[in-house]
């Protein structure tokens, strides 16, 4: 039985998957490509080196948080569109603290920035919040705007306090970062960093505070039903804003892998980063459950850098993988079809 | 005998359940045919097979004599049979002619031709006594309104069979007698109609025949006019139910609650609790009679601490608390069976076991430093299904997926368990079956028989008279009596409740 449900749960995107590429191939067929030769390279772009292995780890790592954040949100009824905007802002405030703070060692100082990039996603979530308990604006609408302000707010700190040569801030510390030599080393020197162990103590720690602590009760049955919290004595109003601080502060430290981790600086960016985007394709894709966001984002970044092989070998654009993670989000989305489809089906059978 | 509809032996599967089986409903034409049975004994499953939503596993269907294959509703409509579903199906803001025509719009030029639509609309609504203003939009117009829009649908499409689901559920009194006109006018013209209730009333008021189905499966078919009240409701529930509440003589103690001149504004800021007075003692269950929207929820929430208190008191075992949080009038001793159980009672995705917990689950032992203790939660849920005779297939199925009654049951667990002082009860009973309505008025006077404070909201008289002890009688806002309801007929206090003691006092 428990099984079963298992089952079930894997086999809509699963099938999404498979789809996905499909019809990505047909794609490629009908441009004038090699799909078998594509998709070999993919796979080879994945699985053939240590080095690409280090590096899908390092991709999926930022993509588990935002789609933590995003699910984190959506289970208790909240729509976080501002995953992008919380993740700038936590990118920077961890960075912030990894130059600024001296003289820590590292394991005082790694926590901190961290910390420092969940309390700065949490105050960008905790504004949506707000607006949304006190006057209901749609936090949707207020989420957006927020990543464009975050967006150019960051940019112009780094461009008037924290400006070095290259459009970027100075490195931060070395007791700040999550590089490690070790991880480098045995993948071939991919930019693989200790982040994704925070990732899958975040992807943990969404599950328990939802499922195990009374604040995850109150915080679904507000997302479920605000009339019968409100009369089973549970304040609607905290709890929506802090629900939108959790999943800024899942955000916050997906910035936080980027600076500590990956870039060990923040640059300015010219447009969005677009990781806080696919956190909602990840959340989706992984069903908003802990186990179901850590695979797919394992999906998405092995896709992303198995992309790069296929475009050096088989010579297919990058975006033709885009476009078949687009696919699959479509899928998904479309999972009512399948579900019709399998009615219809086993409707016809029975007759 | 030739039948318009023959549906025979029917047997209709869901995983893990069965919904019908072996039900043979047979109408006659020209007949008002009810189909009786509790929340959730099939009624609704069988008339979507009839409607092409289901197809069957076992049996057959006839229309007018010949065998019918029903496959979809499109099917269901060609054959002339027709739905008037409980929640009703309409666009709000398109108007009644535009529903009405919806997909089946005439044309002109390539244009829709309303104004031959809205003839036609009116032309069908005289012909059945159908009141309609063809040109009114939806979100204007009343629900009983709305539902004769839901009739003319059906009409217009040329059904001569028409089902009927629950059609009373959403009506007021005023609105179910022109309901009763409306189907007696429509099978003066030749219609048939196939009416789902558990109401026995209404069933012995309009109905020709009448076709039980319990827990899925096929009792059989009565004529109305050979049989009672109580023989259907044997035959519905399986036992013998009794009308008249069994109940001892009411031993009043200390009182529990007392409100004081209270003032309460409604959400447009007008006063709708009118410096009402009211005491309710240990040991005796208070019924308010009042006509809807005369105060009563908003004193309920006034009380629960929902709702802010402009003015006066209210106390509970002498402590004060006016305007205290919701939680702290819980914590207090107030159990709230609240009117709306789908809105207030129940976080209808959460499963059984959750909303079980859903005024304790921050305390001992069902959480420990801020941490569930999930066994001990489904535990009690256990327990109280049980104690409580909640049918659900599992502590972990959500809320939503059980029948109303058994949401009610589990409400009711929930807050006589946690054994307080002044249980409020509004509208208890609305919408369910006779043997859950038994059982709930059971419950509500084993809690006074317990001495504990009950206080009763019901639009129904016949509750109000059954259950209560006293009855303060309601009007704008003001308690305006407080009757013996062994002293007083339904009339009387029908009149109560429109204001006759208000106007009689006004000019003394």
């Amino acid at each position: 039985m428990k099984l079963q449900k298992v089952l079930f749960k894997l086999i809509v995107p699963i099938i999404a998957v498979m789809l996905g590429l499909l019809i990505g191939g047909i794609i490629m067929l009908s441009s004038g490509y090699d799909p078998v030769l594509a998709y070999t390279a993919l796979f080879n772009g994945i699985f053939s080196d240590s080095y690409f292995i280090g590096e899908t780890v390092r991709q999926m790592t930022p993509l588990i948080l935002s789609g933590i954040a995003v699910a984190f949100a959506f289970r208790t009824g909240l729509f976080n569109i501002g995953v992008e905007g919380q993740l700038l802002v936590g990118w920077l405030a961890s960075v912030y603290v990894g130059i600024a703070v001296e003289g820590l060692p590292a394991f005082i100082h790694v926590p901190l920035a961290i910390l420092a990039g969940a309390v700065a996603g949490a105050i960008w979530g905790f504004v949506p919040g707000l607006l949304k308990a006190r006057f209901r604006v749609h936090e949707v609408i207020t989420t957006i705007m927020l990543n464009y302000v975050a967006l150019h707010v960051t940019n112009s700190i780094i461009r008037a306090y924290l400006l070095a040569p290259g459009e970027r801030t100075e490195s931060i510390q070395p007791s700040a970062s999550l590089a490690s030599p070790f991880l480098q080393e045995i993948t071939n020197f991919s930019r693989m960093h200790y982040g994704f162990i925070v990732a899958l103590l975040a992807a943990a720690l969404m599950w328990y505070i939802l499922w195990k602590t009374t604040a995850g009760y109150e915080l679904r049955a507000v997302g479920f039903n605000e009339h019968a919290s409100n009369y089973a004595g549970i304040n609607v109003s905290k709890n929506i804003i802090l629900s939108m601080c959790i999943s800024g502060g899942f955000a916050g430290v997906a910035g936080a892998m980027q600076g500590l981790g990956t870039y060990q600086y923040m640059t300015i960016n010219a447009a969005f980063t677009g990781v806080g985007f696919d956190g909602i394709a990840v959340a989706l894709l992984g069903g908003n459950g802990a186990i179901g966001i850590v695979l797919a984002a394992l999906l998405f970044g092995g896709l992303k850098i198995g992309a790069l092989n296929m475009q050096a070998v088989a010579k297919v654009p990058p975006e033709l993988i885009t476009i078949v993670i687009a696919l699959i989000i479509f899928f998904v989305a479309s999972s009512y079809l399948v579900h019709w489809l399998r009615n219809r089906i086993n409707k016809r059978g029975k007759i | 005998m030739d039948y318009v509809i023959e549906m025979r032996n029917i047997r209709k599967e869901f995983p893990g359940i069965v919904a019908n089986d072996n039900v043979t409903l047979q109408v006659e034409k020209g007949e008002i045919h009810a189909l009786l049975g509790e929340n959730g004994a099939g009624k609704s499953t069988l008339m979507n097979v009839l409607f092409g939503l289901y197809q069957p596993e076992k049996g057959e269907i006839y229309v007018r004599g010949e065998k019918a294959e029903i496959t979809d509703p499109n099917i269901a409509n060609k054959l002339g049979i027709g739905m008037v579903h409980q929640h009703f199906m309409l666009v709000e803001n398109f108007t009644v002619t535009e529903n009405i025509i919806l997909g089946q719009e005439p044309i002109r030029k390539g244009q829709v031709d309303i104004k031959k639509a809205a003839k036609r609309v009116e032309e069908i609504s005289s012909q059945y006594g159908l009141r309609v203003d063809p040109y009114a939009k939806i979100q204007d117009i009343t629900v009983g309104m709305q539902q004769r829009v839901e009739i003319l649908k059906t009409l217009y499409r040329g059904a001569d069979i028409l089902i009927f689901d629950e059609p009373t559920a959403v009506l007021t009194p005023q609105e179910i007698k022109e309901l009763i006109q409306i189907l007696n006018r429509l099978i003066a013209e030749g219609k048939s109609i196939i009416l789902i209730t558990h109401k026995l009333k209404e069933i012995m008021e309009v109905c020709h025949r009448c076709t039980v189905i319990r827990r899925g499966e096929g009792i059989g078919t009565v004529k109305v006019a050979d049989t009672n009240r109580d023989e259907l409701a044997s035959m519905m529930v399986g036992r013998e139910v009794s009308f008249t509440t069994e109940k001892g003589l009411a031993q009043p103690q200390q009182s529990v609650l007392e409100i004081d001149n209270l003032t309460v504004k409604d959400s447009r800021g007008i006063s709708a609790v009118n410096e009402l007075n009211l005491t309710v003692r240990a040991g005796e269950i208070i019924g308010i009679a009042g006509v809807d929207g005369n105060g009563q929820t908003e004193l309920i929430e006034a009380i629960t601490g929902l709702r802010k208190v402009s003015d006066g008191t209210i106390q509970l075992n002498g402590k004060n608390i006016t305007n205290h949080k919701p939680r702290k009038v819980t914590e207090s001793g107030v159990g709230h069976i609240p009117q709306d159980r789908h809105k207030h009672g129940l976080v209808l995705d959460f499963s059984i076991g959750e909303n079980m917990v859903l005024q304790t689950y921050y305390q001992q032992p069902f959480s420990k430093f801020k941490q569930l203790k999930s066994n001990k939660i489904f535990n009690k849920a256990k327990e109280l299904i049980d104690q409580f005779d909640v049918r659900t297939p599992s502590v972990h199925t959500e809320a939503r997926a059980l029948s109303g009654g058994n949401q009610q049951k589990a409400i009711i667990a929930r807050e006589v368990d946690r054994s307080p002082d002044l249980l409020i009860a509004a509208q208890p009973t609305r919408g369910l079956d006779v043997g859950a309505i038994e059982f709930i008025h059971t419950k509500l006077i084993e809690e006074r028989d317990a001495n504990k404070a009950v206080l009763l909201v019901s639009f129904e008289l016949e509750e109000v008279m059954n259950v209560s002890d006293r009855i303060a009688v309601i009007y704008e806002g003001k308690i305006v009596d407080i009757v013996d309801p062994k002293e007083i007929s339904e009339q009387e206090l029908g009149l109560l409740m429109a204001g006759s003691k208000q106007q009689r006092t006004g000019e003394m």
